[in-house]
């Protein structure tokens, strides 16, 4: 039988720890998998997370993958902070790009100084409104915001699909399902550091994205708000005393992750596509929570958790090229980590004591 | 007509099985969210076995026998380990439909036999409702049978009651001594037998391949179907016939050339799933009355 204690205090050293180790199990279960399924451990685990990172410019793509990562998962954190469980950022990422994308096609007339600021706004506002749907829902209906922000996710990739291959369509794409290119001041510029050049495919988007992790950081450890949404989280009933309103707190986090996913998925459009397509976020929404996790819901510890699955994503890349695995083998990674996660955090809060029954017959005093 | 109803009972035949699943694991007061990726690990398990033995009823002991033990994984974690089940069961499903993927790279473009149409004597020649209900494949016949013997187990059965102690008050079911986790565990394994059944259905019998996440959220509809049902089985055939009508309407708008674009037409299982929800939790008593009081909290056992 395994007892748990719970621990009376938490070292800095062991939430420090806990992620490092999870990394490593995932990377022995991971190589157990890929010898079962017969290919060579070691040749995968190099081409996962070695071969990415050989040359200096892709250390610059690296950053480029984990930018809508960072900030979809900067704003996930709040949400999971206050336990409203928002797992539709895919969704509002695609409702953000479309937004913006709307902004950048058809808003003629705009000066290029506000181009910019303007599809920004409309990013955050469609991200917004997509996940203001299962807020008002559950705080009006009290229905999961579970399945409803999942079922969102389904409606947003069906309706940019439409829009790409219907009205959005750009005639003289050649029967493609793309829209028009953006203008140039639509587009988001690579960072071209004086004297050295561009860094790979280095953008400002990154640069916003690690802005915005501080951002955030500070809202959540120093402003009412970040104490408000962390106690409706941890003990609502204390918050509900305190006058703290449930029902502010959870549209308040879901606006602050739609804005960011919405967000996300415009610097994604605007920096990598120039142009809307059919797809225009490969699983984001879904892996940010996984960026949550390892981050233990730390907005600066978003950056390094970004980074690390954004090598997974590069890695299931490399994997494919050269030794023919599927892509979805990132996910088989992806989710033994979140497993990893969970578990350590257990290991974390609570002492584990295994006994086998079998062993201690003995009446031994079993205080409760 | 009939070859329109016959899809629409199709369509809802691994809804059923799914969601007959969850409902049980539900009950004794889990939230297992990875149905989506037993579904896939039972799907692909079904073709793998199918199109290397030939016999699609190997493949349906291979779907029942991956989803198991997919869920098994969740009990370990959410169990043994008492994680958030929420994100747990998030885990589980990325883990599915990563590993379902890896598994069945090499079977893409490959077809199988599906599973044989088994038409009971006599009820099979009845007219039009002998085609309709008796001219089904096993599964579909077993889908329906289990979804009268949960009902029956869970309320009129010891064992039933036993469970539904559990997923109320796992204190109380504690104190009585009731071993909580042992129940639980069995209850989500059966589950994910179940999904991996629920799975197993697609490629044998609706769309005879393997592809990528070919569940295509068939896995959170069935999880929305138990809110639905406000966890009474009886409630799971009525929305599982819903939403295979709703999903099917795509069918029947092309077939009939309606105007309207085939991607609205594919929303709306989706939004119907969200009226569904908003039209169920709106009374707050109604929606309480039968769920299981402590769905989705973390039990730790003290011994």
């Amino acid at each position: 039988m395994i007892s748990m204690t719970p621990r009376k205090d938490i070292s800095l050293q062991r939430t420090l720890v806990t992620p490092v180790v999870s990394i490593m199990m995932t990377l022995c279960v991971g190589a157990i998998i890929f010898a079962v399924l017969g290919y060579d451990p070691l040749a995968s685990l190099y081409q996962f997370f070695i071969a990415p990172l050989s040359r200096p410019d892709q250390v610059a793509d690296l950053f480029v993958k984990a930018c809508p990562l960072i900030i979809t998962a900067t704003g996930l954190v709040f949400c999971y902070r206050a336990n409203v469980w928002n797992i539709g950022a895919e969704g509002q990422i695609v409702m953000g790009a479309v937004c913006a994308g709307g902004v950048a096609l058809f808003v003629p007339g705009l000066p290029d100084m506000l181009l910019m600021p303007a599809m920004i706004l409309a990013a955050m506002v469609g991200g917004m409104a997509w996940a203001l749907i299962p807020g008002v829902l559950k705080v009006r209906f009290n229905t999961n915001e579970i399945l409803v922000s999942l079922m969102l996710t389904y409606v947003a990739a069906l309706f940019i699909d439409w829009l790409v291959r219907g009205p959005w369509r750009d005639p003289q794409s050649f029967g493609f399902p793309l829209t028009k290119s953006y203008d140039e001041a639509a587009l988001i510029q690579r960072v071209d550091v004086p004297g050295i050049g561009t860094l790979g495919q280095l953008h400002w988007g990154v640069v916003a994205a690690l802005v915005l992790a501080f951002v955030a950081s500070f809202v959540i450890s120093r402003t009412l708000f970040g104490f408000q949404v962390k106690v409706m989280g941890d003990a609502p009933r204390a918050g509900a005393f305190s006058g703290f309103s449930a029902a502010r707190t959870t549209i308040g986090v879901l606006c602050i992750s739609g804005a960011c996913a919405g967000v996300a998925g415009m610097v994604e459009v605007s920096a990598n596509m120039g142009q809307l397509q059919p797809e225009v976020s490969f699983g984001y929404g879904f892996t940010a929570i996984i960026v949550a996790f390892l981050a233990r819901l730390n907005p600066l510890g978003v950056i390094a958790a970004g980074l690390v699955i954004a090598l997974a994503e590069l890695g299931g890349d490399s994997a494919q090229m050269a030794l023919g695995m599927p892509k979805v083998v990132t996910g088989v990674f992806k989710g033994i980590l979140l497993f990893m996660l969970l578990a350590g955090e257990t290991f974390n809060r609570f002492q584990l004591r295994i006994s086998w029954p079998a062993f201690n017959r003995a009446p031994a005093a079993r205080g409760r | 007509m009939d070859a329109l109803v016959l899809t629409v009972i199709l369509t809802s035949v691994p809804l059923i099985l799914a969601a007959t699943g969850e409902l049980i694991a539900e009950k004794t007061g889990v939230l297992n969210l990875g149905v989506e990726g037993m579904m896939l690990m039972g799907a692909v398990a079904a073709f793998a076995v199918t199109s290397l033995s030939g016999n699609p009823y190997f493949g349906i002991v291979a779907a029942a026998c991956a989803g198991g033990i997919t869920a098994g994984v969740f009990a370990i974690f959410a169990l043994g380990l008492a994680t958030n089940q929420v994100a747990t069961g998030l885990a589980l499903t990325i883990f599915g439909a990563g590993l379902s993927g890896l598994i069945g790279a090499p079977y893409v473009g490959g077809t199988i036999d599906g599973l044989a149409v088994v038409a009971i004597p006599f009820l099979s020649d009845l007219p039009v409702l002998g085609g309709l209900f008796f001219k089904l494949d096993l599964l579909a016949y077993f889908s329906i049978l289990m979804l009268g013997l949960v009902g029956f187990f869970l309320n009129n059965t010891r064992a039933g009651l036993i469970l539904r102690a559990v997923g109320n008050n796992h204190d109380s079911a504690h104190a009585l001594g009731y071993s909580v986790l042992r129940v639980r565990c069995g209850a989500v394994i059966f589950g994910g037998v179940m999904a991996g059944l629920a799975g197993a259905y697609l490629p044998l019998v609706l769309t005879p391949h393997w592809s990528e996440g070919m569940t295509a959220g068939r896995g959170w509809i069935a999880l929305a179907l138990v809110v639905f049902a406000s966890w009474m089985p009886s409630r799971i055939l009525i929305g599982a016939l819903l939403f295979g009508g709703i999903t099917i309407m795509q069918l029947v708008g092309q077939a009939r050339g309606w105007e309207m674009p085939s991607q609205f037409l594919s929303m709306l299982p989706y939004l119907a799933t969200i009226a569904v929800l908003v039209l169920i939790s709106r009374n707050r008593n109604f929606a309480l009355m039968r769920a299981p009081a402590h769905l989705g909290r973390i039990f730790i056992g003290t011994k």
